[in-house]
C-alpha cells in the first residue's frame, strides 16, 4: 500500500496518542481504595479486644465534642499564623496558640496543593491521585466514604458557608449553605462578607452540629499580589476576629451544655513566593492546623515549635471527635494530644480504633500485608491492649494498670505511625503492565517513523507501506499469540488492580494485534533499510559532507533537548533552553545570511562545486527512487546558495537585519513573563473577565464566521478545483482566525507576546525562509522551535499552577465543561498552534514543491514524538525520583496534550495535502 | 614547509596553555585570597592580560604570514589603532549577545563585559593578530574551505572550540546543584577556557592527522 509520508505520519501520530493515553493510565495511579467502599453501609465497629473475659463495649465510643466549628482559610500558610505576620496581625490566634487550650500543628499537604484534593484528603483522610488536579473545577460529587457522609447518616446537622466546592462534592449534605465563588480572582472582600454575614444569625441559633466556613479571600488575595502584599495583613487580621467571634461564642454556650465543643483553624494549602500554588514548595505545602477546645488543657505558655503532620489526620481525629466510624480509606492516624485527656481505656479504644481501620485498609490494598512491619506492630499491640483490658477488668493495681496502658499506648502509636506511612506510599503504585504496554506501542510507532525518514523525505513524497505482507506473515501470529499468553498469564496473576486487564478482552486484543501488526512493520521496514543501505553505503559520505551547520544544530539542539529532559531541573527550566535554542537558531541563520551576503564573489565558486556536487550525486538517486538516504541534502544542494545579490537595496538591509530584531523581540519577550511581577498581577484580569461577555461573544462571531470562510475557500478549492490561491486564501484566513481568537483569550499583558510573534513570523517568513531558500523540513524544525519558545514567552512552564483557566471562561456565563476545556487547551497551546498553522500557511503559499506539505507534516510528527517516546522511558526510569509527583508528572501530562495537539495538527496538514494533491 | 609549520604551531599552542596555567597559579604568590571562583573578576583580568600578551608576542616572534612589502610607520599606526577599535568592538557585541541571550541587563553588568572581554581574547586578538583588521578575510576563514594555511586552519578551530564551550557553559546553569562555579558568568567562562585550551590542544593534532588531505591554495 503506498501512502503520502503526511497521511503515513498522521496515522503514526494518532496511534502513538493512543499508546501515550494508555501510559497515563498505568501511571497515574488510582488512590488506595477500599473496595467496599462506594457504599456506606453500617459496618459494626470493631471491639474492644479481650484476652479471656469478653470485653462489653463494643458500640463506637460516645462524642467527645458537642459542637465542631471547621474554619477553614484557603491558602493559610503557616508562617502566616505561626511566623511573625500571625503574632503581627493575629493577636487572638496567637494568643490561643502560646497560653491557650488549644494544640497547634504544621500540617503537611501532599501535592497537587489545589483546593479540591485538598478538601476531599482533609475530609476523607485519603490522598486523592494526582489525576484529580485535571478535574479540579469541575468536581463531582464525592462517592468515597467521608467524614460529612458520616456525620449526616449519624443526623448531625452541618451548615456549610464558602467556596461551592463543597457543595459540589457533598451535594445533599447540608441542612443549610451559601456557596461562594472563586470565580472573580481580583474580589477578595465581598466573597469573604458573604460567608461572615450568615455567621451571627448562625451561632446564636445553634441548632447546628457541624459548622464549616471556607473563606477565599486569602487566596484572592494571593494570586493578584503575592504573599508580602499589604493586603494580607488585612485579611488575617480579618480572619483573626472572625475566629475570636466564633470561640467567644462557643464558650459562652459550653456553660449550657455538659460536653465542650472543638474549633479548627486549618488552611487547604499554603501560598508560593508568587502567591499561586499547585507545586510541593515549603510554603504551598505546610498548613497551619490548630485545634481548640476547652476539654484541653492550658498551656502555660510555653512556646514549642508546632509539630509536623499530615493533613490527612485531620479525618480520623474529626470522625473521633463526633463518634463516627473513621472513615473507610483514611490514611491518617489520629491527632493523639486531642485524646490525651481523656482515660486510659478511652485512649486506648480510640487508637485500636484507629489502628483497626488503618490495617483493613492495608489489607485490602496490599497483597502481602502480612510482611508488613506496620501489621505486626498492629497485631502485638492488639494482643497488650486484651491483657490489659483483663486487668481492668479484673480491677487490678492502678500503678501497675497505668505503666502497662503506656506501654499499650506507645505501642498503637507506632503501630499506627508505621502504617500511615506504608499506606501514604501505596499510592505511588504504578501500573506497570499498562504503562509497558503504552511505552511499546510509542516506542514502535517511533521506530518505524525514523525508519522512513528517506523514503518520506524523498522528491515523491510517498512510501511503501508493507500493511498486507505482515498480517499474513507468520511473524504477525506468532507475535499475536506470544503477547496474548502474556497478557493472560500478569492478567491472573496481577495482585494489584491494572487498567489494562480490566479494559475488555476484544478491546485488549486490539491492542495487542496493533503492536504485533507494528512490530512486522517495524521488521520489514528494517530488512529494507539494510538491504538498501548495502547499495547507499557508497554514497553515505558523499551525503555527509553536505550537511550544513543549521543541519547540525537543528539536530543537535533536538536531541540536547530530549536528554534535558531526564534532569528535574531543565525540565523546571525548560523555557530557558528553547529560548536558548532559539537565540542560537537565530545567530546561526546570521551567520548563515552573512556569509551569503558578503561572499559574493566566493559564491561563484560555490556555485559551481554545488553544480558538480549535483550532477554527480543526481545519477545514483535517479537509480533508486524509493530509497535515497540523503534526499533531503540532495534538495539543498541542487538548489545552489541563494543569490542575495538579486535582492533590491532595502529588501537586504532587512535580511541583514531581521535575525537581529528577532533576537531582541524573543529578549523583550523573556523578561515579559519570567520576571513580569509587575505585569502579571494587574487587578485589571479580573475586571476584565467580568465586563466583556457580550464583547468576547461578539469576538467569537468574528471568529467562527472568518474559519467559515475559510473553510468554505478550502472546501471550494477542494470540491471544484479552482484556481490555487483560492486554497491559499482559505488557509490565511484559517490563520488569521486563529490569531484573533488567541488575542481574545490570552491575558491582556500576554498580547504583546501576541504581537511580536506575528511580527517575527513576518520578518522570518519575508526576509529569512523565502530569501534563503530552506528546505521543508528545516522551516518545519524552526517553527517548533519558535512555538516551544513563544509557549514559555506566553509565561507557561511545566507546572500545572500556570494554566490560565480563566481563558476557558471567557464570554461565559458559568463553567460549561467543553467549550471551558477547549479554550482553556487552545489558550495554553495557542503559540504553538499559530505557529504549525502559520507553517502550513506558508508553505502552501509558497509551495516551491508540491511535496512540502507532506514533508513538514512528516518532520513535525517526527519531532513530536521523539521527546515523547524519550521522556516516557525516562519517567518510567525515574518514576521514584523524589520530584516525580512536582515535577516529572505535570510535564508528562504537558506532554500528551502536545502530542494530541499534535495529532490534530497533523491530521489538518494531511488534509491540507489531500486538496493540494486533487487540485 | 608543512611539517615544520606544524612544529612551530605546536609550540606556540603550548605556550599559550602555559599561559592560561600561569595565570592560575602566579596571581596567588602576590595576591592574597586569590582563587579563580572567589575572585573571579580578577582571575578574568589577568588571564585575558596574559592570554593577549603571549598572543602578540607570539605574533611578532614567529611571524606566519610575515609580508614580504616593508610598511611605513604611520601604516603600522593606524592598523594597530584599528585592530584597538575592533577588539572593542568585538568585546561589545559579545556582550550585547549575551544579553539577548538572556544575562541580566543591569545587575551584574562588570561580570558580563568581563566575560565579553575573555572571550574575545580568546577569539578575537588570535584572529586580529593572524588577520589583521580585514573583515573579508576573517569570513572566507570562517567559511567552508576557505583556509589558506596551517594557521588559519588552527584559527579556525580554536575560535570555534572556544565559542562551543562558552555555549555548552551555559547548560549546567539552571541545575539546582548550588555549586559555586554555577554562578554567572563562572560556569561560561570556565567553559570559553575549556573549549580555548580543547581547540589549541587539538587543532596541531588534526592537523598534522589530516595533512595529507589537507590542501590550502597557497602551496
Amino acid at each position: 500500500m503506498r501512502l503520502g509520508s503526511g497521511t503515513f505520519a498522521a496515522c503514526c501520530v494518532v496511534v502513538e496518542v493512543l499508546g501515550v493515553v494508555l501510559f497515563l493510565r498505568g501511571f497515574f495511579p488510582a488512590p488506595v481504595r477500599s473496595f467496599s467502599g462506594t457504599k456506606h453501609q453500617a459496618e459494626p465497629p470493631a471491639p474492644e479486644p479481650s484476652a479471656g473475659s469478653t470485653s462489653n463495649w463494643t458500640k463506637l465510643p460516645p462524642p467527645l465534642f458537642s459542637k465542631v466549628v471547621i474554619m477553614l482559610i484557603d491558602a493559610l500558610r503557616d508562617d502566616f499564623v505561626f511566623g511573625s505576620k500571625g503574632v503581627k496581625f493575629m493577636p487572638y490566634t496567637t494568643y490561643l496558640v502560646e497560653k491557650g487550650a488549644s494544640h497547634s500543628f504544621v500540617a503537611e499537604a501532599k501535592p497537587p496543593t489545589v483546593t479540591m484534593p485538598r478538601i476531599k484528603a482533609l475530609m476523607t483522610g485519603s490522598l486523592p491521585g494526582f489525576i484529580d488536579v485535571v478535574r479540579n473545577l469541575n468536581s463531582p460529587a464525592l462517592l468515597e466514604d467521608n467524614v460529612i457522609a458520616q456525620a449526616k447518616a449519624a443526623g448531625k446537622r452541618i451548615i456549610f458557608y464558602g467556596d461551592e466546592t463543597w457543595m459540589k462534592l457533598f451535594p445533599k449534605h447540608f441542612v443549610e449553605y451559601d456557596g461562594t465563588t472563586s470565580y472573580f480572582v481580583s474580589d477578595y472582600t465581598e466573597v469573604d462578607e458573604n460567608v461572615t454575614r450568615h455567621l451571627d444569625k448562625a451561632l446564636k441559633r445553634g441548632d447546628w452540629d457541624v459548622l464549616i466556613l471556607h473563606y477565599l479571600g486569602l487566596d484572592h488575595i494571593g494570586h493578584v499580589s503575592g504573599p508580602s502584599s499589604p493586603l494580607i495583613g488585612r485579611k488575617l487580621s480579618e480572619m483573626d476576629s472572625i475566629l475570636m467571634k466564633i470561640h467567644t461564642s462557643l464558650l459562652s454556650e459550653e456553660r449550657e451544655t455538659l460536653l465542650p465543643n472543638l474549633l479548627v483553624l486549618c488552611g487547604d494549602h499554603g501560598m508560593s513566593e508568587t502567591g499561586s500554588h499547585g507545586a510541593s514548595s515549603m510554603e504551598e505545602v505546610n498548613t497551619p492546623l490548630i485545634l481548640i477546645s476547652s476539654a484541653f488543657e492550658r498551656k502555660p505558655g510555653d512556646v514549642r515549635r508546632p509539630e509536623h503532620v499530615q493533613q490527612t489526620d485531620l479525618a480520623a481525629t474529626l470522625a473521633i471527635g463526633l463518634g463516627l466510624p473513621i472513615p473507610k480509606n483514611s490514611v491518617g492516624s489520629l491527632l493523639f494530644p486531642a485524646i490525651e485527656g481523656k482515660p486510659m481505656r478511652e485512649q486506648l479504644r480510640f487508637l485500636h480504633l484507629n489502628t483497626v481501620q488503618l490495617a483493613k485498609l492495608l489489607q485490602e490494598t496490599v497483597p502481602s500485608y502480612k510482611k508488613e512491619p506496620g501489621f505486626e506492630q498492629f497485631k502485638i499491640s492488639e494482643r497488650l491492649h486484651g491483657n490489659w483490658i483483663r486487668l481492668y477488668l479484673e480491677e487490678n493495681n492502678s500503678e501497675v494498670l497505668f505503666n502497662l496502658g503506656t506501654k499499650v499506648r506507645k505501642q498503637y502509636l507506632d503501630a499506627l505511625k508505621t502504617l500511615s506511612l506504608s499506606l501514604s506510599r501505596q499510592v505511588a503504585q504504578y501500573d506497570v503492565y499498562s504503562m509497558v504496554v503504552g511505552t511499546i506501542v510509542v516506542l514502535e510507532v517511533l521506530t518505524l517513523l525514523l525508519l522512513s525518514i528517506p523514503q518520506a523525505l524523498s522528491n515523491k513524497a510517498e512510501l511503501e507501506v508493507p500493511l498486507l505482507s505482515p498480517v499474513f506473515s507468520l511473524l504477525f501470529y506468532l507475535t499475536f499469540l506470544v503477547l496474548s499468553a502474556i497478557h493472560v498469564i500478569v492478567c491472573t496473576s496481577a495482585e494489584s488492580s491494572c487498567y489494562f486487564c480490566s479494559l475488555s478482552w476484544l478491546t485488549a486484543g486490539g491492542v495487542m494485534m496493533l503492536i504485533s501488526a507494528l512490530l512486522c512493520a517495524v521488521v520489514s521496514a528494517l530488512t529494507k533499510v539494510f538491504v538498501d543501505g548495502k547499495l547507499l553505503s557508497k554514497n553515505a559520505a558523499h551525503s555527509n559532507a553536505q550537511w550544513s551547520e543549521l543541519d547540525l544544530l537543528i539536530l543537535l539542539g533536538t536531541v540536547g533537548h530530549v536528554l534535558s529532559l531526564g534532569a528535574s531541573s531543565f525540565i523546571e527550566e525548560e523555557h530557558q533552553t528553547w529560548y536558548f535554542l532559539v537565540s542560537t537558531l537565530c545567530l546561526a541563520l546570521c551567520h548563515d545570511i552573512y556569509r551569503n551576503c558578503l561572499l559574493g564573489d566566493d559564491c561563484e565558486l560555490q556555485r559551481s562545486l554545488h553544480m558538480e556536487e549535483c550532477f554527480g550525486s543526481a545519477t545514483p538517486a535517479l537509480q533508486d527512487k524509493n530509497a535515497g538516504s540523503a534526499v533531503l541534502e540532495l534538495n539543498r544542494g541542487c538548489k545552489g546558495p541563494p543569490s542575495l545579490d538579486a535582492l533590491r537595496g532595502f529588501e537586504k538591509w532587512m535580511v541583514l537585519a531581521s535575525p537581529w530584531v528577532i533576537l531582541i523581540c524573543c529578549r523583550l519577550l523573556r523578561s515579559l513573563n519570567q520576571t513580569g511581577v509587575q505585569w502579571a498581577h494587574r487587578p485589571d484580569l479580573g475586571l476584565w473577565l467580568a465586563r466583556g461577555i457580550i464583547e468576547a461573544r461578539f469576538v467569537y462571531v468574528f471568529v467562527l464566521g472568518i474559519l467559515f470562510t475559510g473553510t468554505k475557500d478550502l472546501l471550494k478549492s477542494q470540491v471544484i478545483a479552482a484556481d490555487f490561491t483560492v486554497k491559499t486564501v482559505g488557509l490565511w484566513e484559517i490563520y488569521s482566525g486563529l490569531v484573533l481568537l488567541a488575542a481574545l483569550l490570552s491575558r491582556p499583558h500576554n498580547l504583546p507576546v501576541l504581537v511580536l510573534s506575528l511580527l517575527i513570523q513576518t520578518l522570518m517568513a519575508k526576509f529569512v525562509w523565502k530569501p534563503l531558500r530552506h528546505d521543508a523540513a528545516e522551516i518545519t524544525v524552526m517553527h517548533y522551535w519558535f512555538g516551544q519558545a513563544f509557549f514559555y514567552f506566553q509565561g507557561n512552564s511545566n507546572n500545572i499552577a500556570t494554566v490560565d483557566i480563566s481563558a476557558g471562561f471567557v464570554g461565559l456565563d458559568a463553567y460549561v465543561e467543553i467549550p471551558a476545556m477547549f479554550l482553556t487547551a487552545f489558550a495554553t497551546y495557542a503559540e504553538p498552534v499559530l505557529w504549525a498553522s502559520h507553517l502550513v500557511s506558508f508553505l502552501s503559499s509558497e509551495a516551491s514543491s508540491g511535496s512540502a506539505l507532506s514533508h513538514a507534516c512528516f518532520c513535525y510528527a517526527l519531532i513530536r514524538s521523539f521527546p515523547v517516546s524519550a521522556y516516557i522511558i525516562l519517567v518510567t526510569s525515574l518514576r521514584y525520583h523524589l520530584f516525580i509527583w512536582s515535577v516529572f508528572s505535570p510535564k508528562l501530562l504537558y506532554e500528551g496534550m502536545h502530542l494530541l495537539i499534535t495529532a490534530a495538527v497533523c491530521v489538518f496538514f494531511t488534509a491540507m495535502d489531500q486538496t493540494n494533491t486533487k487540485s | 614547509m608543512k611539517d615544520t609549520d606544524i612544529k612551530r604551531l605546536l609550540y606556540t599552542h603550548l605556550l599559550c596553555i602555559f599561559s592560561i596555567i600561569l595565570s592560575i597559579f602566579i596571581p596567588s604568590l602576590f595576591l592574597e585570597n586569590f582563587s579563580i571562583l572567589e575572585t573571579h573578576l580578577t582571575w578574568l583580568c589577568i588571564c585575558s592580560v596574559c592570554v593577549t600578551a603571549v598572543n602578540l608576542v607570539l605574533y611578532l616572534v614567529v611571524k606566519p604570514n610575515a609580508s614580504s612589502r616593508r610598511s611605513s610607520l604611520s601604516y603600522k599606526v593606524t592598523r594597530f589603532l584599528k585592530c584597538c577599535i575592533y577588539f572593542l568592538m568585538s568585546c561589545f557585541s559579545f556582550h550585547i549577545i549575551f544579553v539577548l541571550y538572556g544575562a541580566p541587563l543591569i545587575e551584574l553588568v562588570l561580570e558580563t563585559f568581563l566575560f565579553a572581554v575573555t572571550l574575545s581574547t580568546f577569539t578575537t586578538v588570535p584572529c586580529l593578530c593572524l588577520l589583521g583588521p580585514n573583515i573579508k578575510a576573517w569570513l572566507r576563514v570562517f567559511s567552508r574551505n576557505g583556509v589558506t594555511s596551517v594557521w588559519e586552519n588552527s584559527l579556525q578551530i580554536t575560535t570555534i572550540s572556544s565559542f562551543v564551550g562558552t555555549w555548552l557553559g551555559a547548560f549546567p546553569i539552571p541545575l539546582d546543584w548550588e555549586r559555586p562555579w554555577q554562578v554567572w558568568p563562572i560556569s561560561c567562562t570556565l567553559g570559553a577556557t575549556f573549549g580555548y585550551v580543547a581547540g589549541l590542544v587539538i587543532s596541531p593534532l588534526w592537523i598534522y592527522w589530516n595533512r595529507k588531505q589537507l590542501t590550502y591554495k597557497n602551496n
